[in-house]
């Protein structure tokens, strides 16, 4: 799951966080699983913060991409503008291929 | 399994944020102190990563989590991380927990300061006093 190590994604990519429920150490917020955005940037690789967690060297570095979602798909009756977004830095081994 | 973890909370109901700055007691600092020493900012060997640190935290009971303030959090978290790495045991630990509890002050009968001069001491060691 863990062992690619270039990025597999560019900008402007439409992508869709994995929906999963593991244990362990996660970085990717619960709210955020299933949902699709969009790359807006990558930004460089880093060793995994759930191997990381367990005293491992989390090598291969993992790429990480800032993910722009849009609040009114991320949030059930948003009420803000329909051009309001969140940016969520999201690994790569966290978005369905 | 387990569908969302206790400590991921965003997006859940939650009362109004307090916005207000508030002073650190002193061993708060140190607290914050001994985790930048243990993750090697300073150059030190590197103890710990950061996510150890934020797994234990996230493995505290929910009623802990919920009542327990940041550096509470914190210094929980990096014993256990030491516990977890070998740096001392967890018999170690409870017989200095009982040193310590033995040479306070409230076990001798003696009265702490109060608790508003202590957090004005503190403030005035540490300098500024927000951050």
């Amino acid at each position: 799951m863990t062992t690619s190590t270039g990025p597999l994604f560019r900008i402007g990519d439409r992508v869709r966080v994995r929906k999963a429920a593991p244990l362990g150490h996660v970085r990717t917020p619960y709210y955020i699983r299933g949902h699709a955005g969009v790359v807006e940037r990558i930004c460089g690789a880093f060793p995994n913060p759930e191997e990381l967690a367990q005293q491992r060297d989390g090598l291969p570095a993992q790429p990480l991409y800032r993910v722009r979602f849009r609040q009114r798909e991320v949030w059930p009756g948003y009420r803000g503008s329909p051009n309001d977004v969140i940016e969520l830095e999201i690994f790569q081994h966290w978005i369905e291929t | 399994m387990i569908e969302r973890s206790h400590h991921d909370m965003g997006g859940q109901p939650a009362g109004k944020v307090k916005r207000s700055e508030h002073a650190y007691d002193e061993w708060e600092l140190r607290v914050d102190a001994m985790m930048m020493l243990l993750m090697g900012v300073t150059g030190m060997d590197k103890r710990m990563t950061v996510d150890e640190l934020r797994k234990n935290i996230e493995a505290l009971p929910p009623a802990d989590y919920d009542k327990m303030g940041y550096y509470d959090r914190w210094v929980i978290s990096l014993t256990q991380t030491m516990i977890q790495r070998g740096v001392f045991t967890t018999d170690d630990l409870a017989r200095k927990l009982a040193d310590v509890e033995r040479r306070s002050p409230r076990s001798r009968g003696e009265r702490r300061p109060k608790t508003k001069a202590r957090a004005q001491a503190a403030r005035k060691r540490a300098g500024a006093g927000t951050r």
